[in-house]
């Protein structure tokens, strides 16, 4: 196929090449567009980052080459260990919780037949605060003493939880603020992909019997495996940068149980004036996610989505 | 418009636009510094300075006074321009870094007291050791004021505000829980007392609220063990010291308070603006703090001065000084430090202008009386000082009077060293007395004493 593709052009005379230039200024003046774009304020800072966690700088002069002392101090942080355990444990909560729902309101969305509408706007409206906005939101839902589950609790005469202020329910907490605030675009895109399984598959399966359960274990996941699996793999690379929930919510407590690797990256370079101890833990956090990011460009390519 | 033309503007305007961050922050200072060199060739050459922490938009009345201020003082000054930049916050750790990297860093920029001595170490100040025979007003300063600003013998800024840790309580809660409000408590006994008649008053009432995330749990942690006559780390800098009686007694003392009187509401990992909050609603009893709590709680957060007032620190024989102030970007010239500290001089640290031109607050409505600012202790300046702020007073300075009184007995204390850090590890011991019930205290402060030798250690 490449060699088919390329070798018409090797046997073009200059005046096509330039011919063929010429037909694609547009197109390459667009790309650059796109390049010096990518290069100023996506790959220049990655690289930045990259020296950054090897160096030992203050602004003001030039930056020391430290080797590999910012990620022995970093490492031996004791905040280190709990931040990288958080972080798991908080991309594997948000798997059960925040996988799963938005899949399971698209496919009730989708057995709608009234209200369409107006319910997915209800359900990408938390898209469309500001995380922020949505963060002090629940701390007040949060809050144990009048705040609004608590409240709930006490109607359905149940014992209220500390929510953020126990170790054991802090993160779960954190994970249903994260859920609530991105679950509309997950319902959307998941809607899109169950408007485009073809009917028909669905009335044969009713034909031959199946029930709602396996028509959606037969028909709906099997025809949205490709989405599911892309969104899968963006999930986690997006989860385990979570950051402003445990910045605003917690500040890393009680007893470190939320602090993350990103929130302990914004200690190390903004509170302790440590950029190179915050460098070297981000450098850390981008390998795991490229190799989350390379599993995603291999199954993208492998089904050409 | 042609595709192709649309294109090539699109990627010029991107890459001017590229090329614009990087030239701007590239040649700022260094322009700065060029411009300074040159006018240090020339005597009395003019000079400019930018100088941080100008009162925002939305403070018209202390904005228009930094105005008239830089105005009077450039009169004797000609060669002098003073650019104030406003600010508010006047710094947040996300842009203090971003700003030094960019070349976009004041000349004199604010600091807070806490950060000071990260800023020396890091190398991110400018010495002003020999420039401050120019600064008549340092000999009146409080030698513990000037040492915030020093490492060695060098010095390498000027306060604009200091005052020590005390307490500060909710005047009206205290009457209407039956207890006097000029008899605030005198001993943490006291405050367990207070505490828990002000939280009996009903649902949502806090008796003693305190922080424990964020770092401010650790910071006020210090402040109750300094109190205590306690330490955070030993005289050589180089070991813990906070694993002893002191430090165990103000981790019990929250213990009950939480657990047995609980007195200090079911919500914790407080921080800086919850408290600030719960005292503006006017359901929150006391807490460590100090006069500016109160000022910030009347300014943002919508309590009245009448309802509030400071005591000292229960049983304090030490406290934890707190304050702001500015320093000078390393790249300033000689000429921009010694403009610098004339301004800040005029500006903050003379008597009866500036800062402390408490008739003018008065006329414009601001609140005087406060004893929220002692840089000069009783020399004659601070005795000129307390008079003046008395003569102007529009707050009931009686309700401060304790604080006052309390603060004349009670020396202070600096921070730790890599204070930031220490608090971060504090905030687990403070954070688990007040969510944990069965919370091993001295477990706790020996696990928190290891982490804090370990910081330690790799800075030594």
């Amino acid at each position: 196929m490449t060699t088919t593709a390329v070798a018409p052009s090797r046997h073009r005379t200059p005046g096509a090449v330039r011919r063929l230039v010429r037909r694609n200024l547009t197109a390459y003046g667009f790309l650059c567009g796109a390049l010096i774009c990518f290069a100023f304020f996506s790959w220049y800072p990655m690289v930045r980052e990259i020296l950054l966690s090897f160096q030992k700088t203050n602004f003001v002069g030039p930056p020391e080459w430290v080797g590999l002392d910012n990620f022995r101090t970093v490492t031996e942080d004791s905040a280190f260990a709990a931040a990288w355990y958080n972080t798991a444990a908080f991309t594997l909560l948000a798997l059960v919780i925040g996988y799963a729902v938005p899949f399971v309101l698209a496919i009730v969305l989708n057995e709608l037949r009234h209200a369409k509408a107006y319910l997915r706007f209800v359900v990408y409206l938390p898209v469309m605060l500001p995380p922020a906005v949505a963060v002090l939101l629940f701390k007040w839902f949060y809050d144990p003493g009048p705040g609004l589950f608590n409240q709930i609790l006490a109607l359905a005469h149940l014992p209220g939880l500390s929510w953020l202020d126990s170790t054991s329910t802090a993160l779960v907490s954190l994970v249903i603020v994260s859920t609530w605030m991105n679950l509309g675009t997950g319902t959307l895109i998941y809607l899109a992909a169950l408007q485009s399984i073809p009917s028909e598959l669905y009335e044969a399966a009713e034909l031959d019997g199946a029930g709602l359960f396996k028509r959606v274990w037969h028909v709906t996941i099997p025809q949205t495996k490709l989405i599911l699996l892309v969104m899968l793999l963006l999930q986690i690379v997006a989860t385990m940068q979570v950051f402003i929930e445990p910045y605003l919510l917690t500040g890393g407590g009680p007893e470190n149980a939320t602090v993350t690797v990103a929130y302990l990256m914004y200690q190390y370079a903004f509170s302790f004036g440590n950029f190179g101890g915050g460098g070297a833990l981000g450098l850390m956090l981008m390998i795991v996610l490229m190799v989350f990011s390379a599993i995603y460009l291999r199954v993208s390519r492998d089904d050409k989505i | 418009m042609k595709p192709r033309n649309l294109a090539i503007l699109l990627s010029a305007g991107i890459a001017f636009a590229a090329a614009g961050c990087g030239s701007d922050a590239g040649s700022t200072p260094d322009a700065k510094s060029s411009q300074g060199s040159a006018a240090s060739g020339a005597a009395a050459a003019p000079v400019t300075i930018t100088v941080g922490c100008k009162p925002p938009k939305n403070n018209p009345k202390e904005a228009a006074q930094w105005d008239a201020d830089v105005a009077a003082f450039q009169k004797p000054h000609p060669d002098i321009t003073v650019e104030g930049k406003d600010a508010f916050p006047c710094i947040v750790p996300e842009t203090f870094q971003a700003k030094l990297a960019g070349g976009e860093m004041e000349d004199v920029f604010y600091v807070y007291y806490t950060d000071v001595q990260k800023i020396i170490a890091a190398g991110q100040a400018a010495d002003i050791t020999p420039y401050l025979d120019s600064v008549p007003a340092l000999k009146n300063i409080r030698p513990d004021v000037i040492s915030v600003f020093k490492s060695g013998d060098k010095v390498y800024g000027l306060p604009r505000v200091n005052y020590s840790t005390g307490l500060v309580y909710n005047r009206k809660l205290f009457t209407q829980a039956g207890l006097d409000p000029d008899q605030p408590p005198k001993t943490w006994a006291d405050v367990q007392a207070a505490a828990k008649k002000i939280a009996a008053l009903g649902p949502g009432y806090v008796g003693y609220g305190e922080y424990s995330a964020g770092n401010t749990g650790g910071w006020h942690f210090t402040s109750s063990i300094y109190g205590r006559g306690g330490d955070i780390v030993t005289p050589d800098g180089k070991k813990a010291a906070f694993n002893s009686p002191q430090g165990k007694a103000v981790l019990e003392n929250l213990k009950q308070m939480r657990w047995t009187d609980d007195s200090m509401g079911t919500k914790q990992l407080l921080r800086w603006e919850d408290l600030m909050r719960m005292m503006g609603s006017g359901k929150l009893g006391m807490m460590i703090g100090a006069p500016d709590v109160v000022k910030e709680v009347n300014n943002t957060f919508k309590g009245k001065f009448d309802d509030y007032g400071v005591t000292g620190l229960p049983e304090a024989q030490y406290s934890l000084s707190g304050g702001d102030g500015y320093m000078f970007n390393p790249k300033a010239t000689p000429e921009q430090i010694k403009a610098g500290l004339a301004w800040l001089e005029y500006k903050f640290l003379t008597p009866g202008q500036g800062q402390f031109n408490y008739e003018r607050a008065k006329a414009d409505g601001l609140p005087v009386g406060l004893p929220d600012i002692d840089l000069f202790g009783t020399t004659e300046p601070g005795t000129k000082i307390q008079d003046l702020r008395k003569q102007f007073a529009t707050v009931p300075v009686e309700h401060f009077q304790p604080y006052v009184d309390a603060n004349a007995a009670v020396q202070f204390k600096l921070e730790p060293p890599k204070a930031q850090e220490i608090y971060a590890v504090l905030d687990t011991p403070m954070s688990a007395v007040l969510t944990r019930q069965d919370a091993n205290i001295d477990q706790l402060l020996s696990d928190a004493a290891k982490k804090v030798d370990n910081i330690l250690a790799k800075s030594s």
